[in-house]
């Protein structure tokens, strides 16, 4: 029971991460029908401005930031990377939104490509121990440790993804984004300036991206510029899962591919756990395109 | 002696009835046409015959054979050819290699026959050229033929889509809304070809339209639909008669 | 113009036979990579450039041939000669595997698939114990051809442009051929194809099995060029440099990807010592070449007609060709 439990939070904070991924694949794709390739990027963005921000306040003697600064440095580099988000939709997709599908897929790539290397060019190929780290401090649940930390970042994730949905749910930009999902050339002619809708999409995915790139810094200890690869493919898989577009699926889809993945590497071994998401993936792709709170879509032959 | 036969047929999209339990026949080596205000169903039947939707429920008969689970293709090679509403060419590729791709179903080289260029493969080539340039020709297109099916104008575009829809050798032909966006002398112009495809080729002719004046002056056969069903069919006097679709003309403010 | 046109190509060839005596040990080497990369290409230009099926996973059938013939020599001590049928059999088999579950799904999905089952080959070329794991199979016997053993860097030079010159010659004529044409068509408009009687499903399935037997051949000579072979060398980023060639030279444009091919390994070999720059770059080229020239350095040419006499003749017409069927 105690093992089981363990895992269950293992799957969680991983869970957790992939859900805040998910998202702006999942928002990005609502709106523009965009698959984005180079969304995983951002979270490896949010990790190494957020750790070069850490180590310019804890300075190289590893002064304690306090939680305030650490606070700071979340939320500016959350912010950067989100300007980050809307520079990459200006610069390269933008041009491309009327184009056809291959091209903007292409393009994709080629920004992925071009965060990943710039990344490396500018921090090195190695890879960077975060400078600050969690203390393992924490509950005992039925036998299962879960520390502080675990629970804080759950906690934090948590509290992004309900801002998220009030924002959607509430305010009128969230809205017209809705708006926008379902018909664009409608939504310009009653004066919705899409456009900045799209940037603000691709900011807030950008956003929450980072977020969870500086939290598995700080919670994985080491980052590289190839981090957001795989994991990118992960929170798309966690979209697929969800239903892409849907908020809601994002969310949970991140969960439930997080949990998956944390028993099935208990129980198949490390080394199959990428199998295992993929496998995941083209399963749904093939039987449940939708997802599990998808439409059905119309049969076609 | 009918060709195509339509039995209760019912396309549902989740919450809408966009046909419901439709039947009508086509005779062969007649014109038809399938009327009805926008948004009536009518293009959602042309998708049910050529095998893109599938129906709710409900038969599809073409000379007799079944196509209810057929592939699109395989009701092309059955002998139905059609075009679409939203001119669908290849927009890249020439006019002539557009009209090409309808006799892909009447051919049968494949790889091998590619790559060491066999006596059959040469032959077929020519024959596949020839088919093509006859069907651009049939339709009057062949000073366009070399190029792109994009840069073609207007009326030259809904002519060739026409030529590539001949070029499948097809029994019957359905055309959705031939004549939207053709001016006046090129509306004549349809008439004529449309008129020709039949006498010439024997094809019948099953077609969506608007356009009135075009429809009393070639079709046999109409048939009215609106929100799915049928509410009239006769010749074009009969039907532009009936009480039933003045009123959903008329009740709805649509163009005629 | 035509016969112009067959003249050059003979006279490229020749340079092409002739060069390995010209040439340095490191240009050759250079070269031979090059080559590699046009029978890659080829086969990927089938696929993405003809059929317009994105796949980002086409290094998994450069590894399935590579893996195919390294373990039938190595292990089942076969003949080169004879893994190459057995490898391209596999090779096909893996691209319907991969096809089939493709085939109704929208091309952003389509690539992902196809990204995921690369993946997956490659994470099965770590794990299992008959692939030698992470660290590969090495000792891969040299061919021979009677009792002559192909073993100098110009021995496989020969073999790889042969190979070249053949995939060429193999694209080409599908391309120009009925096949070729209904995936063109396919590319073009899938339902438009469909309602012409193209059975799209079978005609996608071909193009991925075409493409992986192509891809496959080049796997199976670098393996016994290389003599030992690791999963590192059929990552993902391997398949993104396969297409990138092939977008930069001009997808469907054969010319047009031979130079891409050329681009992509000859231009980080020019650019020494900035060596760290050669992704960013290809990134930025991708992003740029999309932006301003999607066609390539040198597209594909479908309207066989001056362009000059066109412009004079009717205004054409732009009407939405985007539709719902
Ligand atoms: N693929 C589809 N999904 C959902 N609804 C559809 C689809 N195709 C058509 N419809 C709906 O079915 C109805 C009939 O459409 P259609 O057959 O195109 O009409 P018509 O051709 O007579 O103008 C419309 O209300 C349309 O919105
Ligand atoms: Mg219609």
């Amino acid at each position: 029971m105690d093992v089981f439990l363990q895992i269950f939070f293992d799957g969680l904070v991983m869970g957790a991460f992939y859900s805040l991924i998910a998202l702006g694949y999942t928002m990005v794709y609502g709106i523009i029908k965009l698959l984005n390739f180079a969304h995983g990027d951002f979270y490896m963005l949010g990790a190494f401005i957020g750790y070069a921000l850490l180590s310019f306040i804890t300075g190289d003697g590893g002064l304690n930031a306090g939680l305030l600064g650490i606070g700071a440095v979340f939320i500016i580099t959350m912010i950067i990377v989100g300007l980050a988000g809307i520079g990459v939709e200006r610069i390269a997709y933008r041009p491309l939104l009327t184009a056809p599908r291959l091209s903007i897929l292409i393009t994709a790539i080629g920004v992925s490509l071009s965060l990943e290397y710039a990344s490396m060019i500018g921090w090195g190929a190695s890879y960077k121990v975060y400078p600050i780290k969690l203390s393992k401090n924490g509950l005992e649940i039925i036998g299962a440790q879960i520390s502080f930390a675990q629970i804080g970042l759950i906690v934090l994730s948590a509290l992004l993804m309900l801002g998220l949905r009030l924002f959607i749910e509430k305010t009128i930009y969230g809205k017209a984004m809705r708006a926008i999902a379902l018909d664009q050339s409608a939504c310009s002619l009653m004066g919705i300036n899409v456009y900045r809708i799209i940037s603000l999409t691709f900011f807030i995915g950008a956003f929450l991206a980072a977020g969870a790139g500086i939290m598995s810094g700080v919670y994985y200890g080491t980052i590289n510029f190839m981090m957001g690869f795989i994991i990118g493919l992960k929170a798309f898989t966690a979209a697929v899962l969800g239903g892409i577009g849907n908020i809601t699926g994002a969310m949970i889809g991140g969960l439930v591919l997080g949990l998956v993945e944390s028993y099935g590497t208990y129980y198949l071994g490390g080394s199959w756990k990428d199998v295992l998401a993929f496998g995941i993936l083209i399963l749904f792709l093939v039987f449940k395109p939708t997802g599990i709170l998808g439409a059905k879509e119309m049969e076609r032959m | 002696m009918s060709i195509l036969t339509v039995k209760n047929l019912k396309l549902q999209f989740g919450g809408l009835l966009a046909v419901n339990d439709l039947s009508f026949t086509v005779e062969k080596n007649t014109i038809s046409s399938i009327i009805g205000p926008n948004g009536a169903g009518k293009t959602s039947v042309f998708n049910m015959i050529t095998g893109f939707y599938r129906p709710t429920s409900g038969e599809i008969e073409l000379d007799g054979t079944s196509l209810i689970n057929n592939k699109p293709s395989q009701i092309t090679k059955l002998g139905m050819a059609r075009t679409f509403q939203n001119l669908r060419l290849f927009p890249n590729l020439s006019a002539l290699d557009n009209v090409k791709s309808g006799m892909h179903c009447r051919t049968k080289e494949a790889v091998w026959g590619a790559l060491f260029h066999t006596k059959s493969q040469k032959e077929e080539e020519r024959l596949i050229e020839e088919v093509a340039q006859e069907c651009i020709d049939f339709v009057g297109v062949r000073k366009y033929m070399k190029r792109s099916a994009k840069n073609l104008p207007y009326g030259a575009q809904r002519y060739l889509e026409i030529a590539r829809a001949l070029a499948t050798k097809p029994k019957i032909l359905l055309l959705d809304e031939p004549a939207a966006g053709l001016n006046f002398e090129e509306k004549q112009y349809l008439i004529q070809l449309i008129r020709r495809i039949r006498d010439e080729f024997n094809i019948t002719v099953l077609m969506i339209e608007h356009d009135m004046g075009l429809i009393k002056e070639i079709s046999e056969n109409i048939t009215v639909i609106d929100y799915g069903c049928k509410i009239a069919e006769g010749t074009p006097d009969e039907v532009l008669k009936n009480e039933k679709v003045i009123e959903a003309y008329l009740g709805k403010e649509d163009v005629i | 113009m035509k016969k112009y046109k067959k003249h050059s190509l003979l006279l490229l060839v020749i340079v092409m036979f002739i060069l390995p005596l010209l040439l340095d040990i490191y240009w050759l080497d250079v070269l031979t990579l090059v080559l590699f990369y046009v029978v890659l290409t080829q086969g990927l230009n089938i696929v993405v450039g003809y059929t317009g099926l994105l796949d980002l996973g086409y290094a998994a059938f450069f590894a399935v041939g590579a893996y195919t013939t390294a373990i039938l020599m190595t292990t089942f001590h076969w003949s080169f000669w004879l893994t190459l049928p057995v490898a391209a059999l596999f090779a096909a088999v893996a691209g319907i595997i991969v096809g089939t579950p493709t085939l109704r799904l929208r091309s952003d999905y389509l690539a992902i698939v196809t990204l995921g089952f690369g993946e997956i080959v490659r994470i099965l070329a770590i794990n299992l114990d008959i692939t030698g794991s992470s660290s590969g199979i090495y000792g891969i016997p040299r061919p021979t051809i009677g009792s002559y053993v192909l073993s100098s860097q110009q021995d496989f030079y020969y073999l790889i442009l042969i190979v070249a010159i053949i995939s060429v010659l193999v694209v080409y004529r599908l391309g120009h051929s009925r096949i070729g044409r209904a995936w063109v068509y396919i590319r073009e408009d899938e339902d438009a194809a469909e309602a012409m009687g193209i059975n799209r499903i079978r005609l996608k399935l071909l193009s991925y099995a075409t493409g992986a037997v192509i891809g496959s051949l080049a796997g199976s000579i670098f393996a016994v060029k290389m003599s030992a072979i690791a999963p590192l060398s059929f990552s993902f980023l391997q398949s993104v440099m396969i297409l990138l060639a092939v977008v930069l030279g001009g997808l469907g444009s054969i010319p047009g990807v031979v130079i891409g091919a050329a681009l992509v390994i000859v231009l980080p070999e020019v650019l020494r010592g900035a060596e760290d720059w050669r992704y960013l770059i290809f990134g930025v080229a991708l992003v740029i070449m999309m932006i301003f020239r999607p066609q390539g350095i040198l597209p594909k040419k479908y309207e066989t007609e001056d362009r000059s006499d066109l412009d004079e003749k009717e205004e054409t017409n732009d009407k939405d060709h985007s539709m719902s069927v």
